[in-house]
C-alpha cells in the first residue's frame, strides 16, 4: 500500500466526522434568504447618508472595515514579496538573454491591441467608479494587470520584457501599499483617528464622492494592479528561460 | 432548498480537503486549497443573502430598498484577490522545490534531503 493509499483510508473517517459536525453546524444557520443581518443592514441604510458612497461594498471594504482592508492588503504584499524572493534568479541560473521573437500574426495582434486597450478602459472605469457602481480598487486592480499580460499573448515576450520592468513596478507596488497607511496616518497628525475621511464626504453619485476613500480606492488598485504584474512578470521568466535556453 | 447552498458549501469544502490529502502532485495541492476557499465563499455570499434582495449599491436605486448583506461581500472580494496572490507564493514554493529535488510529489519529497 503506498501512503498515498494509507493517507486516503485514514482520512475518510476523519472526514466523515468532521462533515458530520460542519452539516450540523450548518443546519442550525438561518434558512437561505432569512438572515438579516443587523451590521450589513445598517450599513445599507447609513452608507450613503453617512459617506456619500452609493457602493455600500466599497464603502465597507475602505471605510467600515478599513483598517483590516489594509491588513489584508499587507498579506498580498507580502505573499508577492515571497513570491519574488523564490523566483530571483541565483548564480548558477546565470542571466538568459530573452528571445526577442515577437508575435508575427496580424490578425492576432490587432484584436490584442483592441483588447489590451479595452481591457485597460475597463478596469479603470471599475477602480473610478468603485464608490459609485459596482467595482473597486481589489477588482479593477485585477483587470488592469490582466489587460497588461494580454500585451504577452498578442505581442510576444520581447514586448512585455521591455515593458514589464522592476524599476517601474516596484515603486508603484510600494506606493500603493504605503499610500493606505499615510492616507491613514495623515488623519492621525491632524489628531483625529487614524483613517478617519479628511477630505470631506463629496457628492454622491459622481467621481468625487466618498473623500479620502476615492484615495485609498485608487492606492489599492495601484498596488493590486502592480503586484499582479510582477507575479506574471516572475512566472514568465520562468517559463520562459528554458525555452530560451533549449535553442541557444 | 433552504439550507441547499450551505450543504453545497460544506460538500466543497470536504472534496477539497479529501483531494488535498491524497494529493500526489503539489500543484494539485495548492488547486485543491482553492477549491477548499471557494467553499467559504459560497457559505459566505449565500448566508448574506437576503430574499429578494438587490445588489448593495444604491446608485438609482431608492436608499432602503432590501439588498444583501454587504459586509460578507466585502470579506469575500478581499479574500479573492489575496487568494491568488497566496497561490501564487505556494506555486512558487513548488517551482522552488522541483528545482532543488527534481519533484513535486509530496511523498517523495518527504525523502529528500538537501
Amino acid at each position: 500500500m503506498t501512503r498515498r493509499r494509507i493517507r486516503g483510508a485514514v482520512a475518510l473517517p476523519a472526514l466523515g466526522v468532521l462533515g458530520a459536525v460542519l452539516f450540523w453546524g450548518l443546519s442550525g444557520l438561518p434558512p437561505f434568504g432569512n438572515y438579516h443581518g443587523i451590521y450589513g443592514f445598517l450599513i445599507n441604510h447609513r452608507a450613503l447618508p453617512q459617506r456619500h458612497t452609493t457602493n455600500a461594498v466599497t464603502a465597507t471594504v475602505f471605510d467600515y472595515r478599513g483598517f483590516d482592508t489594509m491588513g489584508e492588503e499587507f498579506i498580498l504584499f507580502a505573499a508577492v514579496t515571497g513570491v519574488v524572493l523564490l523566483l530571483r534568479k541565483t548564480g548558477e541560473e546565470g542571466e538568459d538573454e530573452p528571445p526577442e521573437e515577437e508575435v508575427r500574426s496580424d490578425a492576432l495582434r490587432l484584436f490584442g491591441m483592441f483588447a489590451v486597450a479595452g481591457g485597460a478602459l475597463v478596469a479603470l472605469w471599475l477602480i473610478a467608479y468603485g464608490l459609485v457602481t459596482p467595482g473597486g480598487g481589489f477588482q479593477g486592480g485585477v483587470a488592469l494587470a490582466s489587460a497588461f499580460a494580454l500585451l504577452f499573448l498578442a505581442a510576444g515576450y520581447g514586448p512585455w520584457a521591455r515593458r514589464a520592468k522592476d524599476a517601474a513596478l516596484d515603486p508603484l507596488e510600494s506606493l500603493g501599499a504605503s499610500g493606505y497607511v499615510i492616507i491613514g496616518l495623515a488623519a492621525l497628525i491632524s489628531g483625529l483617528p487614524f483613517l478617519t475621511n479628511l477630505l470631506g464626504p463629496g457628492k454622491p453619485g459622481t467621481l468625487w464622492s466618498g473623500g479620502s476613500l476615492s484615495f485609498i480606492n485608487w492606492a489599492v488598485a495601484m498596488e493590486v494592479a502592480a503586484a499582479n504584474v510582477i507575479l506574471y512578470k516572475d512566472f514568465l521568466e520562468q517559463y520562459i528561460a528554458p525555452l530560451a535556453r533549449g535553442r541557444g | 432548498m433552504n439550507f441547499l447552498a450551505y450543504g453545497v458549501a460544506g460538500w466543497i469544502c470536504l472534496v477539497g480537503f479529501y483531494g488535498a490529502i491524497v494529493s500526489k502532485n503539489l500543484i494539485h495541492l495548492a488547486l485543491c486549497l482553492t477549491v477548499i476557499q471557494s467553499s467559504t465563499y459560497i457559505l459566505l455570499l449565500s448566508i448574506g443573502y437576503e430574499k429578494h434582495g438587490g445588489a448593495p449599491i444604491f446608485k438609482g436605486v431608492k436608499l432602503g430598498t432590501t439588498a444583501v448583506d454587504p459586509v460578507v461581500q466585502s470579506l469575500t472580494l478581499t479574500d479573492i484577490v489575496i487568494s491568488v496572490t497566496v497561490i501564487a507564493l505556494i506555486l512558487a514554493l513548488a517551482l522552488d522545490a522541483h528545482k532543488k529535488a527534481g519533484t513535486i510529489d509530496p511523498d517523495q519529497l518527504a525523502d529528500f534531503h538537501g
